[in-house]
């Protein structure tokens, strides 16, 4: 089947997912990422690459961090930036997302970078834009969120810079973690050879184990000499219900203290997307200890986010 | 082309005593990737000087970003002294169009403003498009358009030269 | 008006016939096979050779949009499809705007139908008011409107007790009940089989077990009440060996497959398809392999198109908001076929799952070419391959996964009543 993510020349056109990209895409990318981050320290922290290109955050589910990340991102390029929240109000009045699409392009966006609560919306938009313009996924549903995925990987190569020798725990909501689904095709891809995932058997995907990972129930066996434990967030509204009877009982059982911690190897990293529920699923003591990465996760997520978006916008068709 | 190519590694040391009279203790050194790091860094054992020196990859520089896009690979510009008031001397293989020099002196600019920059290459191939020009270069050697000349090394680390037929 | 149909060979799986015979109809009735009758005069011949003489179509589920939903489809553009398929009697589920749940209504489509004469129509009516699976219809009187069962289309009883009394009240009167087995808490805001791809691409699964769970309920209550029931669209391997076993036991029950899941499963999805958003979902590889299997050893019963034709706006949405659906009419032939060779099956044994086969379930006289039947005649060219496109299709409904693919089988004639309403 054609990836919809590349030209006809394999370059890197959208980015909607980690899946189906080759291992020299995401390699390049990190690797554009690297030498972006030196940019960010600089006096002058801008480059001039994206002069006169617009790119439009389009979120149709708010999320601050998410886009300020991008903001800054297409700033430090130079790029024209506007932000388009599309509440849920203004899609009721009828107006569809290739309406919203539509009229932006007409405004001349170049990027479109498209946030969702529905899983394939940014395909669906990629499908049906412009020739010129590309679109980055900034979170569909549970689908995809492939710019966290990259940072998350870019974090995980400055620690460990051996990914062919690491084993990777992903701990939490994996059924509803967009998050989730793009770390297991990154760590695949790059070539981690082990990656597990450890949730009750109600926050796990049916037939996840075909992702290629391993799947564990028990913190205690599931964290014993990991290399990299990843945390995905668990929203409240599934803290109590037919999910999880409590987040004191989930805490209990999937939470990260660092007594279970220990389990892992010495040196191994504690990751987390953000933002953190200290208590449920992590506990301060570990997010905010020695072993923790999670500010320079975020840190990084900009140099990520300038290297896709440089990338894609230097592969037009000739 | 029957006319031999210049010998590479003579030519790096004609630029290296064409550079010892002007080096002052606020020179600074800055090799452009990937050739001109090469040549840096010979230099720096040649001139037998502590200078200060850094790296420029100007890929997020250069006007041919729409036509081109990104190159597959690029690394960190590292450029670790204080640019501010340095005599900074830009350094390259083959000096040709002078579009690469425009980039890497906007880059420059984007760390400090230096007192004043100057050029120096193994090769002038000739070509130019801008009004920049090298101040040293250890051999003038006119090609045309349709040639491409490339810096290269040895297993052993020598330099040579190398003229193709432009892809 | 009399019509020769020469040189084709005739397949009318309910007599087993399939060879070279020469058709003869007059006054909208098959009046000679292979023989013309004494002093049987035509007034058009249509040469067949080289093609497939079968029965017009039966098929056992196609939306038509009316009343309600005229932006979608309307009963003319499909009944035009129908006839372009070959489908010469079709059955259309309930769930139109208002839903067929009172005789009037009922009346009314039946009304249209004819005036258009392009196929027979055959509507289910509402098995509950509104279809909300608390208060009868008058099935009794809808029947007389000229219902031919009592269906909840995609809305299933929630209510055990209704459920069971439906079927009650139906046996009493011996009327069908045609249900699509689906636990509605085990599908809530599913839209795509709980395995692979749904993990894969982040959508909300239906596991194989809420088509499983409800057929058991249903084979259940069928003992229990003796009430016959069509089971519609089955979608799992389980649940064609769960409806073997109930034959086997002499239970009351049939049922159907549509085109699509001997054909497709939920790697078809591929980027978030919305063509394959189909309800039930597309399974798994097994599940296919199966209902395949049961077709051809009879345990299901019938194949069906499960035409609904949905408008482009409806489609062009994210996979979970694009609405359920895909056209079918025109596919329902081509798809059969082609199942056929893919199995290495008889024609007519794929011909009788469109036609002698679904017009059993209904109990109508239809489907086949005795001498005396009603002329509805499908003729057709087996060894031609025909791409689908969106813009060569007749119905209103331009979506449908199959869109791109070479499919076999074009009609080049359809018959109703003795009446060409179609020639390609």
């Amino acid at each position: 089947m054609h990836n919809p993510q590349l030209n006809k020349d394999g370059k890197l056109k959208h980015l909607l997912s980690i899946e189906g990209l080759p291992r020299a895409i995401l390699n390049q990318i990190l690797d554009t990422a690297e030498s972006f981050t030196g940019v960010s320290e600089r006096e002058v922290k801008k480059v001039p690459l994206l002069r006169g290109k617009t790119v439009c955050n389009i979120f149709f589910e708010n999320s601050t961090r998410t886009r300020t990340t991008f903001e800054i991102a297409a700033k430090r390029l130079s790029a024209d930036v506007l932000n388009l929240n599309v509440s849920t109000s203004s899609q009721s009045k009828g107006e569809t997302i290739l309406d919203t699409v539509d009229n932006l392009t007409a405004m001349h966006a170049d990027m479109f970078v498209v946030r969702h609560s529905q899983s394939g919306a940014a395909h669906l938009i990629a499908r049906h834009v412009a020739p010129h313009v590309h679109v980055v996924n900034a979170g569909d549903g549970r689908h995809a969120h492939p710019t966290q995925g990259l940072l998350d990987m870019f974090t995980i190569r400055r620690y460990k810079p051996d990914m062919h020798n690491l084993r990777v725990a992903i701990i939490g909501d994996v059924l509803h973690s967009r998050v989730a689904r793009s770390e297991i095709h990154a760590l695949t891809t790059l070539g981690v050879p082990e990656v597990r995932v450890i949730a009750p058997k109600t926050l796990l995907p049916q037939d996840v184990e075909k992702l290629g990972v391993q799947v564990y129930h028990d913190m205690r066996a599931g964290l014993k000499d990991v290399d990299v434990v990843m945390m995905l967030r668990l929203q409240n509204e599934r803290m109590s219900g037919s999910l999880l009877p409590s987040a004191q009982e989930y805490f209990k059982c999937f939470g990260l203290t660092q007594e279970k911690l220990a389990l892992a190897k010495p040196d191994a990293i504690v990751m987390h997307p953000g933002p953190m529920n200290r208590g449920v699923e992590i506990d301060s003591a570990v997010a905010d200890g020695m072993q923790s990465v999670i500010l320079p996760q975020v840190t990084y997520g900009i140099a990520v986010r300038m290297a896709v978006m440089s990338i894609l916008a230097g592969s037009n068709d000739a | 082309m029957t006319t031999p190519l210049p010998e590479a590694e003579q030519l790096l040391t004609r630029l290296a005593e064409q550079l010892r009279p002007v080096i002052t203790p606020a020179t600074a050194l800055v090799g452009i990737h990937s050739g001109g790091v090469w040549i840096m860094q010979r230099l720096l054992k040649l001139l037998d000087m502590p200078l200060a020196h850094g790296t420029l990859d100007v890929s997020f520089y250069r006007d041919d970003f729409n036509q081109r896009g990104l190159k597959p690979t690029t690394r960190p510009s590292q450029i670790p002294f204080e640019v501010e008031a340095r005599h900074i001397i830009l350094i390259d293989d083959v000096f040709y169009t002078g579009r690469t020099i425009r980039a890497a002196m906007n880059e420059l600019f984007d760390y400090g403003r230096p007192a004043n920059i100057s050029l120096a290459v193994l090769v002038n191939r000739g070509g130019r498009e801008l009004p920049i020009a090298p101040q040293f270069s250890a051999c003038e050697l006119p090609l045309p358009a349709d040639k491409n000349l490339q810096l290269l090394q040895h297993e052993d680390g020598r330099f040579y030269l190398r003229l193709d037929d432009q892809a | 008006m009399k019509i020769h149909i020469k040189n084709g060979r005739l397949i009318d799986p309910k007599h087993g016939i399939d060879g070279q015979h020469d058709l003869y109809i007059a006054a909208g009735k098959v009046v000679g096979i292979g023989e013309a009758p004494a002093g049987f005069v035509a007034n058009q011949s249509i040469d067949a050779s080289g093609l497939i003489v079968c029965p017009g179509l039966v098929d056992l589920s196609a939306r038509l949009r009316e009343p309600g939903y005229e932006y979608k489809a309307t009963l003319e553009s499909e009944m035009r499809a129908a006839a372009a398929g070959g489908v010469t009697s079709l059955v259309c589920p309930p769930d139109t705007e208002p839903v067929l749940d009172e005789p009037g209504l009922v009346e009314m489509l039946k009304h249209r139908a004819k005036q258009l004469n392009l196929a027979h129509v055959y509507p289910l009516g509402a098995l509950t008011r509104q279809l909300a699976g608390a208060q009868l219809t008058e099935m009794s009187e809808l029947t007389e409107a000229g219902c031919v069962g009592f269906s909840q289309a995609d809305v299933a009883i929630t209510d055990t007790l209704v459920l069971w009394r439906a079927l009650q009240y139906a046996a009493t009167f011996d009327f069908t009940v045609w249900l699509r087995p689906e636990d509605p808490y085990l599908a809530k805001s599913g839209v795509a089989h709980d395995g692979e791809i749904a993990a894969r691409l982040g959508l909300r699964g239906i596991p194989a077990a809420a088509e499983t769970l409800a057929l058991e309920i249903i084979i259940r209550l069928v003992r229990e009440t003796g009430a016959r029931v069509h089971v519609c669209r089955l979608s799992t391997a389980e649940s064609v060996s769960l409806l073997r076993q109930a034959k086997q036991q002499g239970l009351p029950i049939s049922a159907d497959v549509a085109a699509h899941y001997l054909h497709l499963t939920e790697f078809d999805i591929g980027f978030f398809d919305a063509n394959c958003h189909l309800k039930p979902p597309l399974r798994t590889q097994r599940d296919q392999q199966a209902l395949c299997a049961g077709l051809a050893d009879g345990t299901i019963d019938a194949l069906c198109s499960d035409h609904a034709p949905v408008d482009d706006d409806a489609k062009l949405l994210p996979f979970a908001e694009a609405e359920v659906g895909a056209t079918g009419l025109e596919l329902l032939l081509p798809l059969a076929v082609k199942w056929a060779q893919d199995r290495q099956l008889a024609l007519s044994t794929a011909i009788a799952s469109i036609t002698s086969r679904p017009a059993a379930i209904i109990g109508l006289d239809a489907g086949h070419l005795g001498l005396g039947a009603v002329a509805d005649v499908c003729v057709f060219d087996p060894a031609q391959y025909r791409r689908i496109e969106a813009k060569s299709l007749i119905s209103q409904g331009k979506n449908t996964p199959f869109i791109g693919m070479e499919l076999p089988g074009v009609v080049r004639y359809t018959l109703l009543q003795g009446q060409l309403v179609h020639q390609a």
